[in-house]
C-alpha cells in the first residue's frame, strides 16, 4: 500500500508574523521557513505505518516555490522514501492543491492519502476534504488514533463532544489532528540519507491542472490590539456587562 | 522564560561565507557533506536542542546529579534525553566511518556542538569528554583496543572520561602519582584517587571508559613518566559484551557554582585488586597522547563561551523585549517602554550580540582550519596551534563577562534564581578554569605558540601580515573605513606587544609570562575584531547587490560596533604588556 502524504511549507511557529505594511499580506521576506506542524504528524503516521509493515512506500509532496525541496528534505529525513515536488511561483489556494493531488492520485495510486488537518499559515482546513471530494473517496478529518485492517481505516476523531470513531472503506483521505502523534527527531544518519533519496520535480502544466487563484484577499490586518481587563464585583455585574457591553450572551 | 532558538542564520553565514564550508567539504574524506546537506543537519540539530535538551536544562541546575553509595542519578530528564542523543546519531557526527561514525567535518561538529552547549552545557560535557576519548584513542591505541572500544563509543552507548587530575596534581601534572603495575597477561593494574572527573560516573552510559594517567613502577619522574592506560567500569568480553565490575568506583562527586548536570566524580580506582587497564601506545608517553584529548577538548570548551554567552543574550534579550520600566532619556512622549530602548540596556545587548559573534566566528573559523590541517595543509595546522589557546582563553573569559552582563540586564531579578539568568553566569565560571586555566592558555600562546615556535614569532607574523593585508583593503569602502581604522590600530597593538615578548621572552621570562593573559586577550579581541571586519566587507558587498536580506544589515552593524567599542581595548591591553608586567612584582611577598 502505498501512502501520499503532502506537506506544506509555512511560515515557523516559532516566528512572529508580521503584515505587510500595505495590508496585501504577511511579510515573508527572510522569514524562518519550516515543515506545516500538522504534516509532520501526517508524514509520522505514515512512516510508523510503514514500520508497521502496512504501508509499503511513503511518498511526500510538496506544492510551491523551488525552496519547498527543503521541506520534502525534512519529510525524507523522517522516513518518506522519495518525494515530489509540484513547483510553480503562483500562490497557491486549496483547491488548486486539491487538484495537483488528484493529479497525483491518478500517477501514483496510492490507498491513503494523509494530510494534516489545516495548514497554521492560512489555516483553512480544506484542501484534505477537497481532494476526497474530487477523487469521490471516503474522508476522516481530525484523527487521533488510525488503524488500518482488511482494507479499511478505522479513524477516531476528536470532535467536540468527545471521540467519535468512523469506518472508512480504502482508499481514502484522512487528515490529522494533534494528538495523533509525536513525531520523532530525525537521526542524523536519515537526515544523510535524505540527500540521496529520489525527489522529482513537475510542473502544475505537467499534470493539466490550472493553478489560476479563485479567491482574492483584500486586506490582511493585525488583529486589534487587546485592551486591558476590568474586575467586577459579582456575578451579577458580569452577566450584566457580558449582556449589556460586550452583547455576547 | 525565554527558549532557546539556534541562531541558524548567523551559522550559516559564517559557515559558508567566512569560514569556508562548501571549500572544507570539496576536501578528500568530506565527499559525503554539502552545504545544503549542513542546512539540514543544522534544522534538525536546533529542534533537538530546543526541543530536547533546553527543556531539562533548569532542572539539571536545580537537581542536579545525586550520588549515592558510588551510584550516580543524572537530574530529572538527562537519562532519556541522553539515550535519545545516542539514538538520533548525534554522538557519531564527526568521528570515522570505519568505527560508525558520520565522518562530518569539525567545523560542522562546531555550530552542532554549540546548539548542545548553548542549549544544555552541563548535558553537552559528556558527549564532549566521550569525543576526547575517541580522539586519543584513534590516534594512540592499537588496533586492538580501538576495535573493542571505539564502536560503542562513537555510537555514545559508552561514555568516555578522562582522569588527569589529583588532589596534589592539577595544573602540574607532573605530580600524578597513580600508579600502574604490569599483570603480565598484557593488562595492568591502576591505583589511585582522581579528582574533578567530568561525567565520571553516570547513569547514562552503559559502559564508562576512563582514560587513566598513571605512573609504572620504575617510570622517569617528571611528565616523561606518564602512561595513559584504558581503564573501563565494566570489562569488556572479547564479543564485545559487558563483563565484570572493574575495580573503581566514584567516592563522592562535588557541589559545585554551576554545571549541576554535570556529575563531577571523586575516582577512586584499586581500592581491593586493583583496577584492570590496557596500556594506550607506549610506555611513558602519556602526557603526549593525552593532549590530543586536550587540544580537542580545549577548542570545544571555547565553543562552550560562545554557547553560554549565545544563551545567555538570548534570555536577556526576551526580558528586555518584556520588560517596561519608565520613558528612555530623550524620548518626549514621556511614554513608558520595554527596557531595550534604554540606551545602556541596548549597549549591554549590542555588546552581548556583537562579541559573541565575533567569539562564534573565531570558532569556527579555527574549526574550518582543522579540516584543512587534517588533509595536510601545513600552514592551516599552524593557524590552529596559534588560534586554539586564544580560543579556549578569549572566548571563555569573554562568555563569564557576557553571561555576567546578562544577569546585569535583568536588574534585581536578574540575581534571583526563578528568572535562570544566574544559571548562565554560575555555569560559564567553570570554563575559564578547566582544560586549563587561562592562565595556562596564555603561557601556551606565548610560549610555544609565540617565542618557543621554531621560528620564533613566525604563525604570529604570517596572521598579522594577512590582517594587515585585509584592514588595507577595506580602508577604501566608505562603509567600511571605520572599521578598518580602528582594525589596523588594533594590529599595530598586537605587533608591538608580540615583538616586546618575543624580546623580553628569554631575558625577563617572568615579566613575560605576567603579561601573557593581557596578551591572550589582546589576540582574541584583534583576531576577532578582524575577522568581524571580513563578515562586515560581505554583507557590504551583498547591501551593495541590494540584498532584501536585513540580516546583512545587522552584520555591518554589529561588525560596526565591535571595532568601535572592542578594537581600542587593544591599545591598553599592549601598553599593559610592555609598560606594566613588571609592576606585578614591584610589591615584595611580604607586603601583600
Amino acid at each position: 500500500m502505498k501512502i501520499l502524504v503532502p506537506v506544506k511549507r509555512v511560515v515557523d511557529y516559532n516566528v512572529k508574523v508580521r503584515v505587510k505594511a500595505d495590508g496585501s499580506g504577511i511579510d515573508l521576506a527572510n522569514v524562518k521557513m519550516s515543515m506545516n506542524p500538522f504534516d509532520e504528524i501526517a508524514i509520522e503516521e505514515a512512516v510508523r505505518l510503514k514500520e508497521a509493515g502496512i504501508a509499503t512506500e511513503v511518498i511526500a509532496v510538496s506544492c510551491g516555490v523551488t525552496a519547498c525541496q527543503e521541506t520534502l528534505r525534512t519529510a525524507m529525513a523522517i522516513g518518506a522514501d522519495r518525494g515530489i515536488l509540484v513547483e510553480t511561483d503562483v500562490e497557491l489556494q486549496p483547491l488548486a492543491v486539491a487538484k495537483l493531488l488528484q493529479a497525483l492520485c491518478a500517477k501514483e495510486q496510492p490507498q491513503l492519502v494523509i494530510c494534516g488537518k489545516q495548514a497554521i499559515d492560512d489555516d483553512a482546513n480544506q484542501t484534505g476534504q477537497m481532494l476526497a471530494a474530487l477523487q469521490n473517496w471516503p474522508q476522516a478529518t481530525f484523527a487521533s488514533k488510525v488503524l488500518i485492517a482488511n482494507g479499511k481505516a478505522s479513524v477516531t476523531r476528536e470532535i467536540d463532544g468527545g471521540l467519535e470513531t468512523l469506518e472508512i472503506s480504502l482508499p481514502a483521505v484522512v487528515s490529522t489532528d494533534l494528538r495523533l502523534n509525536e513525531p520523532r527527531y530525525a537521526t542524523l544518519p536519515n537526515i544523510m540519507k535524505a540527500k540521496k533519496k529520489p525527489l522529482d520535480t513537475v510542473k502544475p502544466a505537467d499534470l493539466g491542472v490550472d493553478v489560476t487563484p479563485r479567491l482574492t484577499t483584500l486586506k490582511v490586518s493585525e488583529p486589534p490590539k487587546r485592551s486591558a481587563g476590568i474586575k467586577v464585583a459579582d456575578v451579577a455585574e458580569l452577566v450584566n456587562k457580558l449582556k449589556n457591553e460586550a452583547k455576547v450572551i | 522564560m525565554s527558549t532557546y532558538i539556534a541562531p541558524i542564520r548567523d551559522m550559516q553565514f559564517i559557515l559558508n561565507e567566512v569560514a569556508g564550508l562548501e571549500e572544507v567539504c570539496a576536501l578528500p574524506g568530506n565527499e559525503e557533506c554539502s552545504v545544503e546537506l549542513v542546512e539540514s543537519i543544522l534544522e534538525e540539530a536546533a529542534k533537538f536542542a530546543t526541543g530536547v535538551l533546553d527543556p531539562i536544562n533548569r532542572a539539571g541546575d536545580s537537581t542536579g546529579s545525586v550520588c549515592k553509595d558510588g551510584v550516580v542519578t543524572t537530574a530529572p530528564g538527562f537519562k532519556e534525553a541522553y539515550k535519545l542523543f545516542v539514538e538520533t546519531g548525534w554522538n557519531s557526527m564527526p568521528f570515522s566511518p570505519e568505527f560508525g561514525g558520520q565522518g562530518m567535518p569539525a567545523v560542522v561538529s562546531m555550530a552542532v556542538n554549540e546548539m548542545w552547549k548553548s542549549a544544555n552545557m552541563a548535558f553537552g560535557l559528556c558527549p564532549m569528554l566521550t569525543g576526547g576519548a575517541i580522539e586519543a584513542i584513534a590516534h594512540h591505541a592499537s588496533d586492538e583496543l580501538k576495535q573493542k572500544y571505539l564502536h560503542k563509543m562513537v555510537e555514545g552507548t559508552w561514555s568516555g572520561t578522562m582522569n588527569l587530575t589529583e588532589p596534589s596534581a592539577g595544573s602540574d601534572l607532573a605530580a600524578i602519582c597513580t600508579k600502574a603495575k604490569a599483570v603480565g597477561d598484557g593488562s595492568y593494574l591502576v591505583s589511585g584517587t582522581k579528582i574533578f572527573i567530568t561525567w565520571g560516573e553516570n547513569d547514562c552510559a552503559e559502559n564508562i571508559i576512563h582514560l587513566v594517567l598513571a605512573r609504572l613502577p620504575d617510570a622517569p619522574p617528571g611528565l616523561k613518566g606518564i602512561s595513559l592506560f584504558i581503564v573501563p567500569k565494566f570489562l569488556v568480553n572479547d564479543d564485545g559484551s559487558l563483563g565484570a565490575r572493574n575495580d573503581l568506583i566514584c567516592a563522592s562527586i562535588e557541589h559545585k557554582m554551576g554545571i549541576h548536570g554535570s556529575p563531577t566524580a571523586v575516582m577512586s580506582f584499586g581500592e581491593n585488586a586493583g583496577a584492570i587497564g590496557y596500556l594506550v601506545g607506549d610506555e611513558n608517553k602519556g602526557i603526549g597522547y593525552m593532549f590530543t584529548m586536550m587540544n580537542h577538548a580545549r577548542v570545544n570548551v571555547g565553543l562552550e563561551g560562545v554557547g553560554i554567552a549565545e544563551r545567555s543574550y538570548q534570555h536577556a534579550l526576551w526580558y528586555a523585549r518584556e520588560r517596561v520600566q519608565g520613558a528612555p532619556i530623550g524620548d518626549k512622549s514621556g511614554i513608558k517602554k520595554p527596557i531595550l530602548h534604554h540606551p545602556d540596556v541596548r549597549r549591554m545587548l549590542m555588546d552581548m550580540k556583537s562579541r559573541t559573534e565575533a567569539m562564534r566566528t573565531l570558532a569556527y573559523y579555527a574549526a574550518a582550519n582543522i579540516d584543512r590541517a587534517h588533509a595536510g595543509d601545513a600552514a592551516a595546522q599552524a593557524r590552529v596551534d596559534l588560534l586554539t589557546p586564544v580560543v579556549k582563553g578569549w572566548s571563555t573569559e569573554q562568555g563569564v563577562e557576557l553571561t555576567s552582563t546578562g544577569v546585569q540586564v535583568f536588574g534585581g531579578v536578574g540575581f534571583i534564581e526563578e528568572t535562570g539568568a544566574c544559571q548562565y553566569y554560575r555555569d560559564s565560571r567553570i570554563t575559564t578554569i578547566y582544560e586549563g586555566t587561562t592562565g595556562i592558555q596564555a603561557n601556551d600562546l606565548i610560549g610555544r605558540k609565540l617565542a618557543r615556535e621554531k621560528v620564533p614569532g613566525a604563525a604570529m607574523k604570517t596572521l598579522i601580515a594577512e590582517m594587515t593585508a585585509d584592514a588595507e583593503s577595506f580602508a577604501g569602502n566608505a562603509q567600511l573605513a571605520g572599521i578598518a581604522v580602528n582594525l589596523k590600530n588594533g594590529i599595530n597593538s598586537l605587533s608591538t606587544a608580540a615583538e616586546w615578548l618575543l624580546a623580553n621572552y628569554d631575558s625577563k621570562p617572568q615579566a613575560a609570562a605576567a603579561g601573557s593573559v593581557p596578551f591572550l586577550k589582546l589576540t582574541g579581541i584583534v583576531v576577532g575584531g578582524w575577522l568581524m571586519a571580513k563578515s562586515a566587507a560581505i554583507a557590504v558587498k551583498h547591501i551593495a547587490a541590494g540584498t532584501t536580506d536585513d540580516f546583512y544589515t545587522a552584520k555591518l552593524a554589529t561588525a560596526t560596533y565591535f571595532a568601535a567599542h572592542q578594537l581600542p581595548f587593544a591599545a591598553a591591553y599592549s601598553a599593559e604588556i610592555t609598560g606594566g608586567s613588571e609592576s606585578v612584582f614591584a610589591l615584595p611577598e611580604n607586603l601583600f
